[in-house]
Formats: C-alpha cells, structure tokens, sequence
C-alpha cells in the first residue's frame, strides 16, 4: 500500500491504494470518482482521459505515484460550482453524448483544446480528438458542440 | 409527406434554434405550425446532463458493499474436450471465495428459444479460444485473476473446423454440436431455402444476367463500454442482476430458467449502457456467473470484461459468402434475383436462425423484384459466436445487391440513381416476399442526396482516382414477433402523476444512447403539456417496469412510443374531462400544452397543467395509466419462415458516397457521405441525425477498416483473435471518419408513433456499398469482398492494370470463394446476355 496524494478537482485528496494503481484506478475505486471510464485499460480508446496540469492524459495507464502532487481535474471538476462548463451545455443540446461513455474523456480532452485555443477550426477539433475513440456519434455532433462552446466562450 | 427541402432546416443543431429554449430545462413547448409542440423539435436529453457531469452511473460505476470480484477462465483451445478440472488449488488461496463450473450450471441457454445449445460455462467441451470454462469470486479484480491460474483443467483438444466450407464438407464427427438427427452434420445451425415467383422463368426472360461472388468480412460492435454484471442474492431466495444488458427481460426469463429459479424471485436491473449495437442483446456467460458467485458466497460479485473478453463475446457481424444472379430487362427493369450464402456462424447458434432468415429476407425492398430465390446455410466453426450487429443480418447482402446494380446500370448505361427509381417498389403495397409495406420515401431518399451531393455533375465526370457512388436499403421497424412465442404485448409502460404536475414514466425499454427513455419523455410533454424537466423516467428494472422485449431489430421508438401515446392519452382524457366540466365546455375544447390547460379558441382562459391535474385526481382518484403495443398479425405471409423479417413498417434510406483513391497505395480516402434516411417522422430530429451520422460512420469503418480476423494453424495458433484490442482492431478515430451529412426524409407512417419509425439501424445499410461503388467510379475496380483496405484496392487494381501480383509475392486470393458445387452455374461470364437475349440472337 502507498499513500497518495492528490490535488483532485480543487481538493486535497489523501488515498492509500497498492503502489501498481494507475491514476484511473484511484481515482474510481480509491476515491470514488466515477465519472472517468475504463474502455481498454491499456490506453487505446481514450473514455479514461483526465487533464493533468493542462493536459489531457490516458490515466489508465499513468501510475498513481506519477500524479502525486500534480493538478488532476476530471469530468466531475469541469463545472464551476453549479455553473456547467459550456462544453457539458453544449454537449447535450448538440445530442453530442449518445450512450455517454467516451463523453466523460472527450469533454477533456476538449476542455484542453479550449483552454489553449479559443476558437479551433474543425481540423484542430478533429486533430485534438484524435485520441478519443466515439462509437455513436461519428463525431459529427461532437464537433457541433466543440465549435458552440467556443462560440459562446469568446462572448 | 415533408420533402426534401424540409431537411435542410432539419439539419440545424439543436440549441441554436427556435425551439432550444423550448426543450430546455424549464422550457415550456409551444404548439408549431404543425401542430405539435414537442415532436420534431431539437429538444434536450433526459439523461443529457447526466452523461455531461458525470453523473450517469453505469454497472461497473456501482459498488455494492462488501462486494467480490469475479475473473472467466477461458479456453485456450478452439474444440476440446474438458477431461477434468480441478478447482482446489484456487479455492484454498487467501481470498478466493468460490469457484464455479459447468457443473454448477448444468443447463443449456440459447436467446432463440429453438437452439439452446451453450451452457454458461463450459460442461465438457469447449469450442473456441475464450469459451469460459469456470469462474472465480475473491476479494479483489487481482486475487481473482491470479486465482484464474490455479485452476486446473485437462483437454484432450479435437479437430477444429475455422472456415464454413469446411464445416459443411465434414461427413463424420466430432461435430462442434453434435447432429440433432443422426446422420446430420452437426456443424450446420440452419439452412433456409426459400422460393417466391419463377425465378428461372424471371432469368430466362432477362435481357442480360449479372452474376457475382462477393465476400463479406466478420466484424464487431466493440462498444466502448466493456460488460459488466452485479449479482446479489439477499438469502431468502432473491437474485438481483445489474447488467449492462439490451435485453433485460429476455436475461430476466434466462436467469430464471438456467438458475432453477422462480422468475418472480430474480429482478434484473439495467443501468445506463455505454453502447451496445446489438453486442449486448442476449446472455452472457458473467450474468450468470456473477449471480451463481453471489448465491454462493452471500456477498454481491461484480465481473467486468477486459477488452480482450469483449472481443471474445463477439456476437458481431457473420461472415458471408455470396453468390448473386440477377436478371434485368433492357429498361433495367429487375426480373429475378437468385442468392446463395454462407454464413461463418461462429461456435454458438445465438441468434443465427434469425440471421439465416434475415440474410435472405429483408432484401425484398425498395425495389419491385418480380421473382426472387434464396437458399442460406449458416455454419458453426470453432471462432467466438457471431450475432446480430446493427443491420443484423442484412447489411451483408444489401453490400452484394447493390453492387450488382451498379454493375448492371454501367451495363445498361443508366445511371445508377435512376435505375434504382426505375426499380422502385411503391408504398402502400407488399413484396415478393408477401410483407406489408406502408410507407415509403425512398424517392425522396434518392432524390435528396442527388441533389445534395451535386451527383450529376459529379457521376462519372470527376478526374481518374475522384468518385460517387450511390447505394440505397431498407429496413425493419422492430419485427412482428417476440423471440418466444406469446400473444401478450410486444412493449409496455405505465405513467404516474404528481400532485406537483411531475410525470413519472415506468418503462421496461432499454437505453443504450439512442434515446430511448428520452423519446417517451417528449411524447409526455407532447400529450399531457408538462414542460420536459417535469418528466422523470424511470426505466430498466424489471420489479418496477412493465415488460418491453428490448433495443434490438430497431423496435423501440415504434412500439414503445405507440405504448407511451396510448397512456399518455388514457390520463389525458381524463385532464381534459375534469377541467371540461369546470369550464363547461367539452373535452376537446381543453388543450394542454406549455405547461397549462387552456381552451381551444380562447387560450386566455387557462390554468396551469397542475391544477388540471388536481382537478383529474379530485374526478378520479389518483391518476395513473398503463399503455401497451402489440403488432397487426395480418402484415406478412402464411409460409413458413413468413413472420420472420415481417414489421410493422420499413425505414428507407440512400447514401451518396464520395472518394479518393490514391493508384500507388490502394489508400481509400472517403471524403463525405450525404445520408437521406426516411425515419416516417423525427421525433426529435438531433436525435435522428445522431443515429444517422452513427450508422454512416459504422457502415465506413465496415467499408474500410474493421476486420474480426483470427489465426489460422499456418500462423501458429489456429483460432486464436489476431488482434483482439482497440488498438489493432482498427475503428475510426475522429480523423479517420468523413464528413457526413444527414437529410431526413418523413413518409410519416400510419402507424408509428406520430408517424415514426426507426432511424438506428436503416442509415448503416448503404455506406458500404455505396463506397464501393464510388471507388469502381473513382478508379475502375470492382470491390467485392470488405475491407477495402489499401493491400485489397492495390491488388484490385493490379489485377485491372494485367499485373496481379505483388513483386515477389505469390498472388493471393481475393476471398474464399463458395465452392462450385452444389449450386449450378447456369451462367459463365460474370456479366453476360441472359438466356433470352440469346434466343433473340442479339
């Protein structure tokens, strides 16, 4: 056992987990924090991602001890408050989230993309999801959603 | 019927319309020009908000307290005989709690009531490489997985049959199954033989034949969320199930069955699912296991698949070989079409006798064939089960059939739109086959993707390595029967009302993204007038849900939202008749929309929808309702097989598909599929794009990608998955897909639900051969056989350029062709003069 700690969605988390945990096993099973999904776990589909310091990562393969002390925000931590992020606005109105399992680690990886470019062309969507496997969609709602929440963050 | 033009405006993402405050939390929906002031407009999700936060717990997010974890053992033979096991080893380990074998569960379970012919774990013979042998329960995913290795079994392994031709040549045992006659090759699941008209007379007759062989590779669904199941027993006899299932109550019936339990002491739970595409629509081997764990050691078990056990599950695509002859008239007019298959079944029948029919079936429409034959074997071969994939069973010959089209329009230079109008099978009629078909939009399927996609200026004018292609299909709108035989509704739900003006639904129907708890919500706000956010839905358990049979076969926007009108209306008779009294008006005067009740040519006097519903409950007692749908009995024919693709009504669709082929790789860029899908009427057109856009986009991925491929002895391992992860088993990345655009078509159907039918499954069907047609345009090579991967168009090309062979490599076969015989080959040539023309002398 290892204990970790974690600054998780604006909390200090403290988590005693066996040191082979990757970052998504913690979260999930140590902390309870769900919202982040396990598709492969092997780092293939993407449902996993999570923003670490800025960027988006694969937590399911990012050990646990490699997030120590570092910034981990995830699905649960993109709203501010009570105030949805525009993205998880947008995401409905578009039907972007079909059955919602890939949405939790798209909305972050898109979260990313937003925070460093306000307002992407289709091609830097299609590019910054690249790592994002959707089954439903065929993505075309998703882009709608990435373009309406930037839209409405530049205003 | 709306046109065309209509879906331009259609297409407009929700949120940025009129209506996006409307379907919003707290909006209120007003009554449009049509009518209606919910249907058709882009309105939120129920579950939305959900699956945008977090929120949305699925099976493996729950954890119940004290909670076991379970791990398969899996077979590492593709046919063996089970010897011995010995499970001592595992179960003295420290924190292993129970192991379980076939022996725990001795009895046979099949979805198809006919062909049970698979046991939850493997009894005494295992059948391909992941047939689960014996299952473990410990206190942690780790414990167990470690435990999986002190399990002891003895194989003694037996010869094992990897392609369907092979199968259907054995002539002694072992069979995979053993025969259900003696004599019989127990490696064949079903044969269907069917006949309608005189097709010879209709090849006779023909002023040119076309005759291909076509080869449809296996694919899979892999959704992105792995199964996953919970079981619980209480110790007083009650079993509880969460499973990440489509089907809960055929699970439900299944459970019960192969457990020895009482159906009323077993309650399964649905939670969200992360996709399914009909991969999670019958039991699985964890459903029973984590329920046998649980009434063994008294704690709740989880097991979720890895991604590799996804891949072994499979249940996708069958392989298909095909061999198609059709006779058309020098007007390209169709005159018989003649068909033979066989299908790669896989280990397991699943629901491979409905597939075996379904194969040769549901090709019948859009278009008017005179005469049409089929004869279909599907076969077992020791590879993981095949089953039903989004366009179960037709999505393979609808890729032959319209490549046979477009060959036979460049034969008789028509172009391929116009041939497939010239063929067009009419509404309001029935096919070859005896099936009642209502309406029908196909025209203005083709002509909007014509239009959109610019085809005549396009069609065999783009430059050398550009081109279109065009392709169309049909399909069901749930199928007429349930898998066992009953008279008792096909889809149910109950409504219940609040003092508060809330709307409570209760429905058995699945939700697996394609929205169904969603589409019975607006169809409540449109009845009874409560805004959206006033609607909870209540869905998928089976103590609390009337029975909904499940999401597959596209049935539940048509049946479960027949079921939701019929409740909705019963509450709402009384709501008008309660507030009638009071205004003294009668009860059609009372409308209830946006939120209130108001009078129907004076919408001054109103009162919010809440008092009209106190009013109800004051008149008649607590207010509740229950609705049901069962389907007409009338719709198809009396021979036998004759029920089996019949429903209530067809969806229709056409693509325009447009290309880049690169001549040096092979490489086949898909630059934009123009989808027109006639779905009766959208209920909530984001929705119906969304299912559209997802069908395209998995035709694609078929088209150019995926392939269910396995090892055979040459390289190694003779039925083991060559690539059984998301990494190798390529599905499209967001930059892999095309550009898709959605053109809704509304026939609006007399009997759907305001219309409607489905929209989940009909919008795959043409993206594939619409893709090879558009590369024959772009390059000249005729595709047949998937994927069209850069090695397969290279070759292709090769071949039409005199070469044919890679340097230095031998030259390999296109696909397994099916063998000669048994099937005549009345013609030679691929394309050649039909017998008439020959007697004409032309």
């Amino acid at each position: 056992m290892e204990v970790v700690r974690l600054r998780v969605n604006g909390d200090e988390r403290v988590c005693g987990v066996p040191a082979h945990y990757t970052l998504l096993e913690t979260l999930r099973y140590g902390l309870g924090l769900t919202g982040s999904k396990q598709g492969c776990d092997k780092g293939d589909c993407g449902a996993c991602t999570v923003i670490l310091d800025d960027r988006a990562v694969l937590a399911c393969i990012t050990p646990v001890l490699e997030a120590e002390g570092r910034k981990v925000r995830t699905v649960e931590g993109l709203a501010n408050g009570t105030e949805l992020h525009p993205i998880q606005d947008e995401f409905d109105l578009n039907g972007a989230a079909q059955c919602g399992f890939c949405t939790p680690g798209i909305l972050c990886s898109s979260v990313v993309l937003l925070e460093r470019n306000s307002s992407p062309s289709r091609e830097e969507i299609r590019a910054a999801l690249a790592g994002n496997l959707c089954r439903c969609t065929g993505y075309a709602k998703i882009y709608d959603a990435v373009e309406a929440a930037a839209t409405r963050m530049r205003r | 019927m709306s046109g065309p033009d209509d879906s331009g405006r259609r297409g407009q993402p929700a949120g940025r319309g009129e209506s996006s405050g409307g379907g919003g939390p707290g909006g209120r929906a007003r009554p449009g020009s049509d009518g209606f002031s919910a249907i058709g407009r882009p309105m939120r999700k129920v579950d939305g908000l959900d699956k945008a936060t977090g929120r949305a717990r699925y099976t493996d997010d729950i954890r119940l307290p004290g909670m076991l974890h379970g791990k398969i053992l899996r077979s590492p033979h593709p046919h063996a005989r089970i010897v011995a096991i010995d499970t001592s080893p595992a179960e003295r380990m420290k924190g292993v709690h129970a192991v379980v074998t076939g022996r725990d569960m001795p009895v046979t379970y099949g979805i198809i009531p006919w062909t049970p012919d698979e046991y939850p774990l493997c009894l005494d013979r295992v059948r391909y490489i992941g047939d689960g042998v014996a299952a473990v329960a410990a206190v942690d995913e780790d414990t167990a997985t470690a435990a999986l290795e002190h399990i002891k079994v003895a194989y003694e392994e037996l010869p094992a049959y990897l392609t369907p031709h092979e199968a259907i040549a054995a002539s002694v045992g072992p069979y995979i199954h053993e025969p259900r006659k003696e004599g019989q090759n127990g490696n064949i699941t079903k044969v269907v033989k069917l006949a309608f008209g005189d097709v010879e007379d209709g090849l006779e007759g023909a002023d040119i034949v076309v005759e291909g062989d076509y080869f449809f590779q296996g694919t899979t669904h892999t959704p992105i969320e792995p199964h996953c199941a919970i079981g619980m027993a209480d110790g007083a006899g009650k079993v509880t199930v969460w499973s990440a299932t489509q089907v809960p109550h055929y699970l439900h019936r299944e459970l019960a069955r192969v457990l020895g339990l009482d159906p009323a002491k077993v309650r399964v739970i649905q939670p969200p699912v992360g996709g399914a595409f009909g991969g999670k629509s019958e039991p699985f081997d964890l459903e029973f296991c984590v329920a046998k764990l649980a009434m063994k050691t008294g704690r709740p078990v989880k097991i979720l698949y890895t991604r590799e056990e996804v891949f072994y599950s499979h249940r996708g695509r069958h392989p298909f070989h095909m061999r198609y002859r059709t006779g058309v008239r020098r007007d390209g007019r169709l005159t018989a079409v003649d068909a033979q298959i066989v299908m790669d079944g896989g280990a397991y029948a699943s629901f491979g006798l409905v597939t075996t029919y379904y194969s040769g079936q549901l090709l019948t429409a859009p278009y008017k064939m005179p005469a049409y034959r089929f004869h279909s074997t599907r076969a077992y071969t020791n590879k993981p089960a095949c089953g039903p994939k989004r366009g179960h069973g037709s999505v393979q010959p609808r890729f032959a059939f319209e490549v046979q089209l477009d060959r036979i329009a460049e034969a008789l230079s028509i172009d391929p739109i116009e041939l497939r109008r010239r063929n067009f099978i009419g509404s309001g009629t029935r096919t070859v086959n005896d099936f009642r078909v209502t309406s029908n939009g196909f025209l203005e399927c083709l002509d909007a993707v014509e239009r959109s996609s610019d085809w005549k200026a396009k069609f065999g004018n783009l430059p050398f390595g550009r081109g279109v292609g065009v392709a169309g299909s049909t399909y069901i709108s749930g199928t007429n029967y349930p898998i066992y035989p009953n008279d008792m509704p096909q889809s149910g739900i109950q409504l219940q009302v609040d003092r508060s003006g809330r709307v409570s639904v209760f429905s058995g129907a699945s939700e697996i993204g394609q929205g169904a708890d969603s589409m019975v919500a607006y169809i409540v706000v449109e009845e009874l007038g409560v805004p959206l956010d006033h609607v909870r839905v209540f869905a998928g358990d089976t103590d609390f849900t009337p029975v909904d049979l499940g999401a597959y076969s596209s049935r539940v926007t048509f049946m479960l939202g027949n079921a939701c009108i019929q409740a909705a209306r019963r509450i709402k008779r009384q709501v008008q008749e309660a507030v009638a009294r009071v205004w003294r008006v009668k009860p059609g005067e009372v409308l209830l929309a946006g939120g209130l009740a108001l009078r129907a040519g004076d919408t001054g006097v109103c009162m919010p929808i809440r008092e009209a519903f106190n009013l109800a409950e004051a008149k008649f007692g607590t207010l509740g309702a229950t609705g049901s749908y069962n389907t007409p009995k009338d719709i198809h024919g009396e021979y036998r097989g004759a029920t089996i693709g019949s429903s209530p009504a067809y969806s229709f669709t056409a693509h325009v598909a447009e290309v880049e082929v690169d001549p040096e790789t092979g490489f086949v860029e898909v630059k934009k599929i123009w989808i027109a899908h006639d779905c009766g009427r959208a209920l909530n057109p984001v929705l119906v794009e969304g299912q559209m856009e997802g069908s395209a986009y998995m035709g694609f991925a078929e088209a150019l990608m995926e392939e269910q491929i396995f090892k055979t002895a040459d390289q190694g391992r003779a039925g083991l998955h060559n690539a059984p992860s998301l990494l190798d088993y390529r599905i499209p990345t967001s930059l892999d897909t095309p550009a898709l655009e959605s053109l809704i078509i509304e026939s609006v159907d007399p009997e759907g639900p305001y219309g409607a039918k489905e929209a989940g499954e009909g919008p795959l069907h043409p993206s594939i051969p619409a893709i090879a047609n558009a590369i024959y345009d772009a390059v000249g090579v005729r595709m047949d056989a998937l994927p069209f991967s850069p090695p397969r168009v290279w070759r292709a090309l090769q071949r039409v350029n005199g070469s044919g062979a890679c340097p230095g490599r031998a030259p390999q076969p296109r696909f397994e062709k099916m063998p000669a015989a048994p099937w005549r080959e009345a013609h030679g040539g691929r394309v050649g003069p039909g017998r008439g023309e020959g007697r004409n002398g032309a």
